[in-house]
């Protein structure tokens, strides 16, 4: 299948996205409390937990967008 | 009191794998007389291989044992390692496939290989090996500390089965290259997320639930003085602690050489980005394996007087599980630090071969000698480590691989900044180099080599790494641009041509991940 024309400026401006989860994760006076509980584990646990997968998300987002730009 | 069910089942695992390691030789054949084949496997692993192959690298057995040690010793903060392996994936999905496609282009086989191309220096190639080797010596020997505990947790006098296990690693990797620990990976992932599955469902079943884990650890925390509780939500005092170590160790990872072979080793860039998307299962299950310590809060262990806080992991495994599949659990480990080691001793040797054997002593060696002497320099490689193990108390060691990463972060202008600015000076680098390295070692002797944090007078107490990158690119940034208004700024041998893949007829034989055989003998 053709690449989209401007499927390069897509995949460039996507990598903005990969600051994210520096910003949530860096910064541990967002996240270090320790409710709400989720199944009795502390918030600070939970919440780095679920950063993984928003990271794999994020990261395989901005993965098929630059797709087109992404020769071999 | 050995534990003999335990034992029968490490050596089992122990001997299907060293099968493999030697089998491992005739996977993909090539010819293992060149570099590039026995060092890189032929750059030729697709996506899923390079899984389980960086998997196993990066997520060493040591890493296993510390990480829930640290949580253990001193509750929330160990789990700095979450924060750092998220945070890795999106700098090597952004600066990896760039490095990969020079090394791809170019021929490279080490890290340092670029550096003395792109500066077109073999002083500063020789630094960056130096580092390289230095930060990896005393991590191949964590590994074998990782065997160690195991052994001893058995009941067996532990360093007579090291020296068998160390024997057999180094002759299949003498002989198989990086395509043993890349098949034996595929086994130790699948031991290891066996084992952290049913651990995390067992224990915490045997344990009252996670909400009576939490409440177990709480009340241990409430009734500890100031400076020995074990939290489990972060103090606000480590904040910065916990901040700069999680980026600083994410920045130092992949300069590390074991991380760069695993990256070269790749068939495509693409390749590369897809595993910066999937690796971070393996951050998922290291997260898991850090709450272990919190368990072992929880149930009551002690710190072993010969493994301090690091023996918590089997320790509780040891309390908690039948002891057929403590056995599962401790070959998981065991074979957990067989692949590691054996990629540090090839990427180690590589450099030895390639930057300082090549570029110093016998610079017109064939590709065969220069095959041959990466071969037995691995095997060197391995004793060091093992006399190191068996020579010195392990606290020395473990407080040497903490300076490794302070030292290895040094890396990073030579081996990520200069693959984007043009405008480097080689002495600017030369300088921030040694104002980075300076800077950590004298923070190192500060602490007396026992931690890895300091406070400079700013923020309280940080990673000593971050400082010492935050000093280096002052350095790096004043003197290169210093020297690019004076004209000097080093050009090297590169063009920016050299960063991007071949043209179409090429890229398609990249596409299917094939590269041409070689020829035996044509090296």
């Amino acid at each position: 299948m053709p690449e989209p024309p401007d499927s390069d400026g897509r995949g460039r401006w996507a990598r903005l996205l990969l600051i994210i989860p520096f910003v949530a994760l860096l910064f541990p006076t967002l996240y270090a409390h320790a409710e709400p509980r989720l199944a009795g584990i502390p918030f600070f646990i939970w919440y780095q937990f679920l950063w993984v997968i928003l990271g794999v998300g994020i990261t395989g987002l901005v993965y098929a967008l630059s797709r087109g730009s992404d020769r071999p | 009191m050995t534990h003999w069910d335990e034992l029968i089942i490490v050596i089992a695992i122990g001997v299907l794998v060293s099968v493999l390691g030697f089998w491992a030789s005739r996977w993909r054949r090539a010819d293992l007389n060149h570099l590039e084949e026995w060092g890189l496997g032929g750059r030729r692993f697709g996506t899923i291989v390079t899984w389980f192959l960086l998997g196993g690298d990066l997520y060493t057995a040591y890493t296993f044992v510390a990480v829930p040690g640290v949580v253990f010793a001193l509750g929330a903060y160990g789990l700095f390692a979450l924060p750092y392996t998220i945070i890795i994936y999106p700098l090597v999905f952004l600066t990896m496939p760039r490095l990969w496609q020079v090394s791809r282009n170019k021929g490279y086989i080490t890290g340092s290989d670029y550096v003395r191309d792109r500066f077109d220096s073999r002083f500063f190639a020789l630094l960056i090996a130096l580092t390289g080797i230095v930060a990896t010596m005393p991590y191949i020997a964590l590994q074998i500390f990782g065997i160690k505990l195991v052994l001893a947790n058995i009941g067996i006098s532990p360093e007579v089965a090291l020296v068998i296990a160390f024997a057999v690693l180094a002759v299949f990797t003498f002989v198989s290259g990086l395509r043993a620990p890349a098949l034996i990976a595929i086994v130790k992932d699948g031991l290891i997320w066996l084992v952290v599955i049913v651990a995390i469902i067992y224990i915490p079943y045997k344990l009252g639930g996670f909400g009576n884990i939490f409440h177990k650890v709480e009340q241990a925390a409430a009734i500890a003085p100031k400076l020995k509780a074990k939290p489990d939500v972060l103090q606000g005092s480590l904040f910065n602690a916990y901040s700069s170590i999680a980026l600083g160790s994410a920045l130092a990872l992949f300069l590390y050489p074991h991380s760069l072979t695993g990256v070269f080793s790749a068939s495509g860039q693409r390749v590369i980005r897809r595993n910066a998307s999937f690796l971070p299962a393996y951050s998922f299950l290291l997260g898991v394996i850090g709450l272990f310590g919190f368990m072992a809060i929880a149930a009551g262990i002690k710190p072993s007087k010969a493994f301090g806080n690091n023996s918590a992991i089997a320790d509780l495994f040891q309390k908690m599980f039948p002891s057929w599949f403590t056995g599962v659990a401790f070959a998981a480990i065991a074979v957990g630090a067989l692949v590691p080691a054996a990629i540090m001793s090839i990427a180690a040797a590589n450099l030895f071969s390639r930057n300082i054997w090549r570029e110093y002593v016998h610079p017109a060696m064939s590709r065969r000698e220069e095959a041959t002497v990466s071969k037995v320099v691995s095997l060197l490689v391995k004793v060091g480590a093992l006399a190191f193990v068996l020579a010195l108390p392990t606290t020395d060691i473990i407080n040497y691989q903490t300076a490794g990463g302070v030292w290895m972060i040094n890396a990073l202008p030579a081996l990520v900044v200069s693959l984007y600015v043009k405008r480097l000076n080689v002495w600017a680098l030369v300088a921030g180099w040694a104002g980075g390295m300076a800077l950590g070692t004298y923070a190192l002797f500060q602490e007396k080599f026992a931690t890895s944090l300091h406070d400079f007078g700013f923020g309280g107490k940080i990673y000593i790494g971050f400082a010492a990158i935050i000093v280096n690119l002052v350095i790096v940034i004043a003197g290169s641009a210093v020297a690019a208004m004076a004209g000097r700024s080093t050009e090297g041998n590169l063009t920016e041509a050299d960063y991007q893949p071949p043209a179409e007829a090429e890229a398609d034989t990249y596409r299917t991940a094939s590269v041409p055989p070689l020829v035996p003998g044509s090296a």
